[in-house]
């Protein structure tokens, strides 16, 4: 039995006046997947998150989600939580009190709410009853993120939620999410941080000026990418960057640093050993999502 | 994964709970609700103890007299400062708040229903509100009692209020207070709704209060007196007089009704258009400033034009006539009370058969509108004697109808702020008092 999409969008279109934030956009969510959204700042990202919570309609064009198509604003599904535009607490709540109000406005008796596990789970146990005004940005984050999961959801919308965390509440999130994802529940995120994105995400769709530029599996990303810049540390660079002159499709760009399709440094690092060039370090200067993220949505640019 | 249900939209009773909560959890609410339960009855308490009592403010010269001046002495300070600035604090901030903190998105997402935010936020606030009012009131009026004593109230123009009678009226006073006060409530919620995080929408209920005190205070003709949604803070006072002054008060009441829910509706309107999604709005904008002050400022003309045609008064509403029969009559009840003060025989006020020729500047000026150079000469009868008694009076008549009369002798009657009575020296109800004209009033009465 074929199990509906957790978002399947088509030819979504939504302006604010004269200003089109987003321009026929297609989108598709599988059950379980945790899908990253990337763009430039007003790319229309949040925008696109608005309309999957529920907050607006789109102009033109259809959506569903979880199953059911959304023909007016605030008309989402039971199972749809998350947070845009910053994780809405209240400051003279405490951490505990923002949940069990949110719990009770749910129809919930905070107390089988799940509550202190929901803290427990983003590591705010120890903060939980200082009141939220006193929370750094991470872990105003992470609370909103313990709001969301008291929801039980099937399809989570997160706004920028790596924003301010410290390595600590990042790996916090990460598991959460992960654990989400691993019990089905599909995940849509937007970042700026694209190593978050990389680990977290099997799929990610950039969006720039309210368009999609790419949209599908991080591997076909890289594949389709141009040209990447590697570092390349050997036992002997001056040798190494001899080899790489010669090589075909090699572009020595600077001292250990050079420009190549993966094919092509297949081939270099097959050389290099078999010339007794021992490699140190092989790694991308930048990731390859933030190469395409950086091409893509710099076309056009002037 | 099968296909899912919609998600049904948070009930009101959670919804209100919730911003219940919220209000409550607030440190300046807190604070402000237990002083409106602790401080009038501390303030009316001390001050009834004092020698100086505050005769500038309505019925603060019976302070000593009654408990149940202390309750109306607050009134009068509620509705010039208190209850504006409440009203600000609750009803200016319900919707700003969200926009401040950057919840609105959070809120929609919980409730799925902007229309049930929206009477949640207002019942919230409403209910805050008029626990603010009840702890006014309930302080005030137990501070007053237990430190003076549950006496009869001196009336408006003078006769004398069973224990029983003044509390009641003093529960009504407040209780109609409450139309202009949910209509300040309510222009809070359109300047929250309208003006975002700007601090001009907290300020709102308090600048506007402040420009109606001040139209008050101006020589306006009656109709625009009374179609100013405030009027109410004023007209409480014609339910001390007998009999009771119903045709400003209601008034009063019905345009500070009308204005709550224009206002609201307004309100309700503009928030329900509003575009969530869209990053750069925080409030509605300049345009919706427009539609938001329009509407009122229509209202206000539509107000002017209706009271104008209904009632047939003109002008400031304050004549020679009224001025006279109502300085005779505060005097006539007064001369009653002084004269059982001092243990002579009673007299009735028909048998005083009391008479006032006022006249303003000296008789240089047509005696119409407010003054302080208002001069009555009051004459009256005592039974079986011939001669006549008379008394002068100075009054300082505001535009709103109140005045003070001040006595300008003879010593014997209004020279002395005290009178020797049987049981020691007491306040001479005559050497000073309070009184009103009632600004619809058209025939003369008796």
């Amino acid at each position: 039995m074929d199990r509906p999409r957790a978002v399947r969008a088509r030819g979504i279109t939504k302006c604010f006046g004269v200003v089109v934030a987003l321009d026929e956009i297609d989108l598709d969510v599988a059950p379980g997947q945790i899908h990253g959204l990337v763009g430039p700042n007003g790319a229309g990202k949040t925008t696109l998150l608005g309309l999957l919570l529920g907050l607006a309609v789109a102009d033109s064009g259809k959506l569903e989600i979880l199953g059911t198509p959304i023909r007016r604003a605030l008309d989402a599904p039971d199972g749809v939580a998350g947070f845009v535009d910053g994780p809405g607490l209240y400051p003279s709540l405490t951490a505990r009190q923002n949940l069990a109000a949110l719990a009770r406005l749910r129809g919930r008796d905070p107390r089988g709410a799940g509550i202190d596990e929901a803290l427990d789970q983003v590591g705010l146990t120890d903060v939980a009853d200082d009141r939220a005004g006193g929370f750094s940005l991470g872990m105003r984050q992470r609370l909103g993120l313990a709001a969301a999961l008291l929801a039980q959801p099937r399809l989570l919308i997160l706004d920028e939620p790596s924003n301010g965390l410290d390595p600590v509440g990042s790996r916090h999130v990460h598991r959460v999410l992960s654990g989400l994802a691993a019990e089905g529940t599909s995940i849509v995120l937007s970042s700026h941080r694209m190593d978050d994105v990389e680990a977290l995400c099997s799929e990610v769709t950039i969006v720039a000026t309210g368009r999609v530029v790419f949209s599908g599996p991080l591997s076909k990303l890289a594949a389709e990418n141009r040209e990447l810049d590697y570092r390349l540390r050997t036992s002997d660079p001056v040798k190494a960057r001899a080899l790489a002159s010669e090589a075909a499709g090699i572009t020595v760009v600077a001292d250990e640093v050079v420009r190549a399709l993966v094919p092509a440094l297949d081939e270099l690092v097959t050389r290099l050993v078999r010339e007794n060039v021992a490699i140190r370090e092989l790694t991308p200067v930048v990731s390859p999502l933030e190469a395409a993220f950086l091409n893509l949505t710099q076309e056009g640019t002037p | 994964m099968t296909a899912a249900t919609l998600a049904r939209p948070a009930p009101l009773s959670r919804g209100l709970r919730f911003e219940l909560v919220k209000l409550v959890s607030q440190w300046r609410i807190r604070l402000v609700v237990l002083a409106c339960w602790v401080a009038p009855g501390l303030f009316v308490a001390a001050v009834s103890q004092q020698s100086t009592l505050p005769v500038d403010t309505l019925f603060g010269r019976w302070m000593h007299a009654t408990g149940w001046a202390g309750p109306l002495v607050m009134l009068g300070f509620a509705g010039t400062w208190a209850l504006p600035l409440l009203t600000s604090l609750v009803a200016g901030d319900v919707f700003a708040s969200e926009d401040r903190l950057g919840t609105w998105r959070h809120l929609l997402v919980a409730v799925r229903s902007p229309r049930r935010i929206f009477v949640a936020k207002s019942l919230g606030a409403l209910t805050v509100l008029v626990l603010m009012v009840a702890g006014l009131v309930f302080s005030s009026a137990l501070g007053g009692v237990l430190a003076v004593g549950n006496q009869p109230l001196v009336g408006l123009d003078g006769h004398l209020l069973s224990a029983g009678d003044a509390g009641a009226r003093v529960l009504l006073a407040w209780a109609c207070v409450l139309a202009p006060t949910l209509a300040l409530a309510a222009i809070g919620l359109l300047g929250s709704v309208l003006l975002g995080k700007s601090p001009m929408g907290l300020l709102l209920p308090a600048v506007v209060a402040l420009a109606l005190q001040l139209a008050q205070m101006l020589p306006i003709p009656v109709s625009v007196r009374l179609a100013l949604p405030g009027y109410a803070y004023i007209a409480w006072n014609g339910l001390f007089t007998s009999p009771a002054q119903w045709g400003p008060l209601l008034i009063g009441i019905g345009v500070g009704l009308l204005w709550a829910v224009t206002a609201t509706a307004l309100a309700y309107v503009l928030f329900l258009r509003r575009d969530f999604t869209s990053l750069a709005s925080d409030g509605t904008g300049r345009r919706a400033l427009l539609f938001g002050v329009l509407p009122l400022t229509a209202l206000l003309v539509a107000s002017i034009v209706v009271i104008g045609a209904a009632t047939g008064v003109s002008g400031s509403g304050i004549g020679q006539d009224k001025v006279q029969r109502s300085v005779a009559t505060a005097f006539a009840h007064l001369y009653r009370l002084q004269t059982g003060q001092l243990n002579r025989p009673d007299v009735t006020e028909a048998q005083l058969a009391t008479t006032a020729d006022c006249n303003k500047g000296g008789g240089q000026r047509d005696p119409e509108g407010a003054g302080n150079d208002w001069r009555c000469v009051i004459t009256w009868h005592l039974p079986d004697t011939t001669a006549t008694g008379q008394a002068i009076y100075q009054l300082d008549l505001t535009p709103d109808g109140r005045y003070m009369a001040d006595g300008d002798g003879p010593k014997e009657v209004n020279g002395y702020f005290l009178v020797h009575t049987p049981a020691g020296d007491a306040p001479n109800p005559l050497w000073q008092f309070d009184g009103n004209v009632d600004l619809l009033s058209t025939t003369p009465k008796g």
